[in-house]
């Protein structure tokens, strides 16, 4: 077992039931006050395959997915034979009563005895797991109550009497495992993912319009927007097609919506003329892509950071951004909180970039604190001046008067072309040069509202993890294994990957014995951007694009000699 | 009315003869006759001669993409329902480039009109079919033939049930406004195909060629039998009919009523936000 936290990893088949038992088991440590992590695996198809749902716990913080697992519930003999070899010493195994353990430490729960049918084995082993984590009855008594009694008839009284039977079983057995330390935390938490995160933080903007096209693994956060119902008084739109989305968004944001349109990869490509038109119309728009691996259709289930050359590079011509990577669900909500005002402020596109690991990785998250949020930047609806009203009126800063049509005789034109600032089409060419050079001003100001780079741990470290995005935690805890093990350490991570303001983190790279740059795609894309934009060459790279997130333990083996003086195993980054 | 000069009186880039000069003429005698002040409409278009209507008209303009005139519309359209939104394109964009948001458009029933220029021809980029040329005609690009079926509008429209199915034509302005006005009017979707000829590109369907076979419905058509529409929606080539199509009962797409529009003035209730983050406790 881990010293300072516990692993339970539920495998089984899509359509066992393995989701909600991690589901109950992690909501409900979270209510008693644990700190959780969760990593799911899910395979492309709805039925059958093999999954998991791994729940670290811990009453300290955990920041990243586990290396072992300490107890193993196998739903099915796949789940033996694929996990056992990842379980810790004094680890368990749980199986059914005539499931072959096959040497693993372990139990047979007599889920035949204990369940009225077999539909009923999930709540079985939430008992079983209850009693080996002496966890408190009423913690998960009260949950399972609240999810069935919706569902009404006796459901409730029968999973409730499911679960007590299998704690009592589990007690009676004898079965020795470790107790979980007390919970630490006193305070309510909320129990959410990166893209539930993603959408409270887009409904806290004030976004009332998403207009969307199914796409794993962005689905879930228009899901998270169109499960209040219409009580925040968001407008989802399910479009046609990625295409559709983007121009509805857009057509939306000029008649004065905030708007939010998530998307995966593949379906960002078919948005990229969108994005170009953002640009040139500079009306606000607002893309949450969550990364899976690619080209093309990749692996639609999995995890990677293989997105930040395209939505960086995202759009013909040249026109500013931001480009947003949160590497928690805190970061989630606050990031695209901001990604919207700062869309809307600079009326330039802004992006959120995600992953499947964050998306699908619920934690035990403080409540955020609504009072505190900054204000809202929003567009103006009238005019002192309506008949003199341009629309792209040149000016300081790039940022031209924005109002929004029908709320006065101004008129509002918007176009594609280029345009002269009362926005109609033009083939003056000192005006075009004119209009370029005032959107790209607009480029100084998201500089400057950029957000820095923080930098966690030892100053002037031996071995500096620089990352982005959802690697972050994984960049922690392998820094804190380093410093234990007598290396000065320290993670510089990247929670705005664009625009790059050098000044905040060069001088953090230079004074770094060993600057490794940590990233989820095989190439290095942030390691070569940095390069481009600053000449910095990172003195290695860690990747992973297997389809799984990073561990402590994958990156410490990449990085070779703690000590920084042997090469790097990973890849290097071309000299 | 509003006075036609409201709407502006602006030198185009179109080329003389060209049935564009006709329809835009017969949009401001609409939006006159509808009293739609200019700050009232919103006209959304992609990309190609016709697509440039927007901006010799006096009025609020979204000039977007090829083929994407109709998604900004309905974003526009559902954001804030007290605008008249106008969708204004050619045949390539809105049947072609843009076909998918035409179904999609049609079956979603947003309250909105869509103009369509249809004269039958690729004009921008000089003279390909389109995907209203008839199949087999010659053209530059298709020396042996327009290869595919040509898409008939009307008829699609009208077995996707869009409560507002009409034909123009360029020929007959004062006709084809009273079109364009009852299309406004109408609460839902409402499709007006405007055959125009192209002077430039397109010697096969010319101004003489729709004059000789165009005629306008009378009495005894009846736009609310919808299997009556459907010939007429077909009928297309020796004769074709003008006027409205068909005219259906489905209701217009509604939003959650509880989403308070227009959107621009919706703010959020950290109030209510506050109860729905406790839902994820």
């Amino acid at each position: 077992m881990s010293a300072s936290s516990v692993t339970v990893l539920v495998g089984g088949e899509a359509g066992q039931g393995l989701v909600t038992v991690g589901d109950f088991l992690a909501k409900a440590l979270v209510r008693a006050g644990y700190e959780i992590l969760v990593v799911q695996d899910y395979l492309s198809r709805i039925r059958g395959g093999h999954n998991t749902y791994c729940v670290r716990v811990s009453p300290d913080p955990v920041h990243a997915p586990p290396e072992n697992v300490d107890l193993l519930v196998a739903l099915d003999q796949a789940s033996l034979a694929l996990h056992g070899p990842l379980l810790s010493p004094g680890g368990l195994a749980l199986a059914g009563e005539k499931t072959d353990l096959g040497g693993l430490p372990g139990l047979n729960v007599p889920y035949s005895r204990l369940c009225p049918r077999p539909v009923h084995e999930n709540m079985a082993a939430l008992g079983v797991l209850a009693g080996l984590l002496c966890l408190e009855r009423s913690w998960l008594e009260g949950l399972i109550t609240e999810r069935f009694a919706a569902k009404g008839g006796d459901e409730a009284a029968l999973n409730l009497k499911v679960f007590s039977d299998a704690l009592d079983w589990t007690r009676e057995s004898g079965a020795s495992f470790a107790c979980l330390p007390p919970p630490m935390r006193r305070e309510k938490r909320l129990f959410l993912n990166g893209n539930e995160a993603i959408a409270l933080g887009a409904m806290a903007a004030g976004v009332n319009f998403c207009s969307f096209y199914p796409m794993t693994p962005a689905t879930s956060v228009a899901a998270a927007l169109v499960a209040p119902g219409g009580r925040m008084g968001v407008l989802t739109e399910q479009a046609e097609d990625e295409i559709a989305a983007v121009n509805m968004a857009l057509g939306a944001s000029a008649a004065g919506a905030r708007v939010l349109v998530p998307t995966s990869g593949g379906g960002f490509a078919l948005m990229v003329e969108g994005v170009s038109l953002a640009g040139m119309i500079e009306t606000p728009l607002t893309v949450v892509l969550a990364q899976r691996p690619g080209p093309a259709t990749g692996l639609p289930t999995r995890t990677e950071q293989g997105d930040l050359n395209l939505v960086v590079h995202a759009g013909h011509g040249d026109f500013p951004r931001a480009v947003y990577a949160p590497g928690t669900p805190e970061q989630c909500f606050d990031l695209t909180f901001r990604a919207v005002n700062q869309a809307e402020k600079w009326q330039s596109p802004a992006f959120v970039l995600t992953d499947q690991y964050l998306a699908d990785s619920y934690r035990a998250v403080a409540p955020f604190d609504l009072e505190a949020l900054p204000p809202l930047d929003l567009p103006g609806l009238e005019t002192p001046d309506p008949h003199g009203y341009e629309r792209y009126a040149l000016t300081e800063n790039g940022v031209s008067p924005r109002l929004i049509p029908g709320f006065g005789e101004h008129l509002v034109v918007l176009d594609s072309d280029e345009h002269t600032p009362d926005g109609h089409i033009t083939e003056d060419l000192g005006v075009r040069v004119r209009m370029v050079d005032k959107r790209l001003r607009k480029g100084r100001g998201l500089e400057a509202d950029a957000v820095a780079p923080s930098l966690a741990g030892d100053a002037a470290p031996e071995v500096l993890l620089a990352c982005w995005g959802s690697s972050l935690g994984a960049c922690l805890e392998a820094a804190q294994t380093l410093r234990e093990r007598g290396t000065s350490a320290a993670v510089l991570h990247f929670s705005q990957v664009w625009p790059l303001v050098p000044e905040s983190f060069l001088p953090v790279l230079e004074g770094a014995g060993r600057a490794v740059m940590v990233e989820g795609n095989p190439s290095g894309q942030l390691a070569k951007l940095i390069r481009q934009e600053t000449g910095f060459a990172f003195h290695g790279l860690v990747t992973r694009y297997d389809g799984l997130p990073f561990t402590a333990g994958y990156i410490l083996a990449r990085l070779g000699s703690p000590q920084g003086t042997s090469t790097v195993a990973g890849e290097e980054v071309s000299a | 009315m509003i006075p036609i000069d409201r709407y502006g009186n602006i030198e185009t880039a179109w080329c003389p003869g060209c049935g564009n000069h006709a329809i835009l003429g017969a949009v401001k005698k609409a939006l006159s006759r509808l009293e739609l002040a200019p700050h009232q409409v919103l006209l959304c278009s992609g990309i190609g001669q016709a697509a440039k209507a927007p901006h010799y008209l006096r009025c609020n303009c979204f000039n977007g993409l090829h083929g994407r005139g109709l998604p900004p519309a309905q974003g526009a359209a559902l954001a804030n329902p007290g605008l008249a939104v106008i969708a204004e394109s050619g045949d390539g964009c809105s049947y072609g480039e843009g076909g998918n948001h035409f179904l999609a458009a049609m079956r979603r029933n947003v309250g909105m009109t869509l103009l369509v220029h249809d004269n039958q021809i690729y004009g921008l980029t000089k003279g390909q079919a389109s995907p209203t040329t008839a199949q087999g005609q010659v053209t530059k690009f298709q020396p042996g033939g327009a290869p595919s079926l040509a898409f008939p509008p009307l008829a699609v429209a009208v077995t996707l049930d869009v409560p507002f199915v009409a034909r123009g034509f360029s020929g007959d302005p004062e006709h084809l406004a009273g079109l364009i006005e009852q299309a406004v009017r109408h609460p839902g979707f409402a499709l007006v195909d405007i055959l125009q000829p192209c002077v430039s590109f397109n010697k096969v369907n010319t101004f003489a060629w729709y004059k000789s076979r165009c005629y306008k419905l009378g009495p005894e058509h009846d736009p609310t039998d919808r299997r009556a529409a459907l010939d007429k929606a077909l009928e297309f080539g020796e004769r074709i009919p003008l006027g409205v199509v068909y005219r259906g009962e489905r209701a217009p797409y509604r939003p959650d009523p509880r989403v308070r529009r227009p959107l621009a003035t919706s703010r959020p209730d950290l109030v209510k936000l506050a109860k729905i983050l406790e839902e994820y406790a």
